[in-house]
C-alpha cells in the first residue's frame, strides 16, 4: 500500500480485504468496550477546507479511540486560507506539526497535491468532485457486514452521480470486485463519461437508467445520495432535479430480504423516515463504520500492527 | 526531407531542423519552444508541404541554436512524430528523437477549471501523466481529469 490514500487505486483488492478484517477486529474499540491505545503519542491533523460533520468527527473519534490526539484546521473562514495562503504552505506547516493528516478541499486534486508536498501520510477526505476513498472503505465494510462478501453483488447507485465523489470512488472499488453496477440519475447528473469509460475498460458491468423503482428487485445494495446544491453552478439548475428520487418503505416491498439501503448522509428528502424502521436501512450503521474503517486505515498508514484475535 | 522540399528554404549553416511537424502546427511549436521573432538569427518555416509519410507537414529551421533534448521533448505534445536534426557547418551532426516520458512536467497546466493547480500561486510542478502515447492521452497527476488537446495548447507554460 502507498504511504497515502488519495484514490482507491492506492490499494490492491487484497489490501482492501485485509483492511476490512482489521476494521472488524477494531469494532469493540470503536464501541468503547476495549481501550487499545495503539496510536498513543500520534497526532492527526484534520484539515477540512469544506464543511464536514461525519467525516471530520469520525477521523477524530477514530484517533482518540486509539489513544492519539487531533488538531483541527478550525473554521476555514478564520484560517490562513482566507488570507490567501497556498495549500502548499499550509500543508508544509502541518507536515511539521503532525504525524498524519486528513484533508477535505473544494478543489479537485488537492489531496494528491498535499501528498506531494508532505512527508506524513495524507488521507483524502474528499477533493471537489474527485474522490472520497475513506468513505469507500466504510461503504465496503458495511456491504461486507451485510452480505458476507463483496464479489458479484448488484449495487444500484442513485442520485447525483455527476458531482458525487462518494459514488465515483465506490464505483471504482466495486468494479474491481466484479459487482454489477446500476447507475440511476437524471441525465444532467449522470456519471461522468470519463469515469464510465474507465469502469468499462476495467471490465465493469454497468446499466444506466433514470428508473429507480424498477431496479429495486434486482439490487443487493441501494445506495442513495443527496443532490448536492453546493455543487451546482446556479439555483435554477438545482431546482430542476432537487427531490427527483424519494425512497419510501412501500417502494421496498419487492426488494430482496437481505438488500440494504445505504446513504453517505446527510440526507434531505431522498430517503423517507419510514425506511429507517425497515430491516433494509443501514445508513446509521454505515456512519458508525466510518470510525472503524478510519481506525484501521490510520494504523496501516502509520505502520502500526493491530494485535490479532480478541482485542 | 527531399531535395525538392529543401529548395523551399535555404540550407542552414548551424542550428536545428525540425521535420515532420503536423501540418499547420509550426507556429504552435515555436511558441512551445519559447522561440519568438525578436531573436537576431533567422527562423524559417515551411507549412503545408506534401509529405510521403503524413500527407502534409510543416518544417522548421532555427539558425544558430541547438535545441536541447529537454526542449525537444516538449514537442511530443503536438508533434510526437517529428524528426530533429542538429546542423553544424551545413551537415547533419546529430539526429535526435522526440520522446515522451511517463509524465510531462511544467509543459502545460491542467485544463480542468476546478483543479487545485488552477491557483497560479500554488508552487508545485504542473504534472500531466501519459496514459497512452499513441494517440496521446494525458491526465492531470493531481485531479486525474483527461486533457483535451485543443484546450491544452492554450495552457502551455
Amino acid at each position: 500500500m502507498d504511504d497515502d490514500l488519495i484514490t482507491m487505486d492506492d490499494m490492491t483488492n487484497e489490501e482492501i480485504v485485509s483492511l476490512l478484517k482489521d476494521a472488524e477486529r477494531l469494532l469493540p474499540v470503536a464501541h468503547g468496550l476495549e481501550y487499545l491505545p495503539l496510536l498513543q503519542g500520534k497526532l492527526l491533523a484534520n484539515m477540512f477546507f469544506e464543511p464536514s460533520t461525519r467525516t471530520r468527527m469520525s477521523f477524530e473519534t477514530a484517533m482518540k479511540r486509539l489513544g492519539g490526539d487531533v488538531v483541527n484546521l478550525g473554521d476555514v473562514n478564520s484560517s490562513s486560507a482566507v488570507k490567501g495562503e497556498t495549500l502548499y504552505d499550509t500543508m508544509r506547516m502541518v507536515d511539521g506539526y503532525c504525524d498524519i493528516a486528513a484533508l477535505r478541499h473544494p478543489r479537485q486534486g488537492a489531496a494528491q497535491y498535499a501528498a506531494d508536498a508532505c512527508a506524513i501520510p495524507i488521507m483524502n477526505g474528499g477533493d471537489g468532485a474527485g474522490h472520497h476513498p475513506t468513505q469507500t472503505l466504510l461503504d465496503l465494510f458495511t456491504i461486507q457486514q451485510a452480505h458476507g462478501h463483496l464479489e458479484g453483488l448488484t449495487v444500484a447507485l442513485i442520485g447525483d452521480l455527476r458531482y458525487g465523489r462518494t459514488v465515483h470512488s465506490l464505483s471504482h472499488a466495486l468494479a474491481r470486485f466484479d459487482c454489477n453496477l446500476i447507475f440511476i440519475s437524471p441525465a444532467q447528473l449522470a456519471m461522468p463519461v470519463d469515469i464510465v469509460s474507465d469502469l468499462i475498460a476495467a471490465g465493469a458491468n454497468i446499466t444506466e437508467t433514470e428508473d429507480l423503482y424498477g431496479s429495486v428487485p434486482d439490487a443487493d445494495v441501494i445506495y442513495m445520495t443527496r443532490i448536492q446544491k453546493e455543487r451546482f453552478p446556479d439555483e435554477d439548475e438545482y431546482m430542476k432535479v432537487a427531490g427527483i428520487y424519494k425512497l419510501t418503505a412501500a417502494d421496498l416491498s419487492g426488494a430482496k430480504g437481505e438488500m440494504i439501503v445505504m446513504h453517505p448522509l446527510p440526507r434531505l428528502n431522498e430517503i423517507s423516515s419510514d425506511v429507517d424502521e425497515t430491516r433494509h436501512a443501514r445508513y446509521f450503521e454505515q456512519a458508525f463504520n466510518g470510525v472503524v474503517a478510519r481506525m484501521a486505515l490510520m494504523c496501516r498508514l502509520l505502520g502500526v500492527a493491530i494485535p490479532s484475535g480478541d482485542v | 526531407m527531399s531535395a525538392g522540399e529543401m529548395r523551399r528554404v535555404t540550407a542552414i549553416n548551424n542550428g536545428t531542423v525540425i521535420d515532420h511537424v503536423p501540418a499547420g502546427s509550426a507556429l504552435t511549436v515555436l511558441r512551445m519552444l519559447g522561440i519568438s521573432g525578436d531573436r537576431s538569427s533567422p527562423i524559417s518555416l515551411v507549412m503545408n508541404v506534401p509529405s510521403s509519410k503524413h500527407g502534409r507537414k510543416d518544417i522548421i529551421k532555427v539558425e544558430d541554436r541547438e535545441l536541447t533534448q529537454d526542449e525537444l521533448d516538449r514537442l511530443a505534445l503536438i508533434a510526437p512524430k517529428a524528426s530533429v536534426a542538429i546542423i553544424r557547418s551545413y551537415s547533419v551532426a546529430e539526429k535526435r528523437e522526440v520522446s515522451i516520458g511517463a509524465e510531462l512536467v511544467n509543459i502545460a497546466s491542467c485544463t480542468f477549471s476546478n483543479c487545485i493547480t488552477i491557483n497560479p500561486r500554488e508552487p508545485q510542478d504542473h504534472r500531466l501523466r501519459v496514459v497512452n502515447s499513441d494517440p496521446l492521452e494525458l491526465r492531470c497527476r493531481y485531479c486525474g481529469r483527461p486533457q483535451e488537446m485543443d484546450e491544452l495548447i492554450d495552457n502551455l507554460l
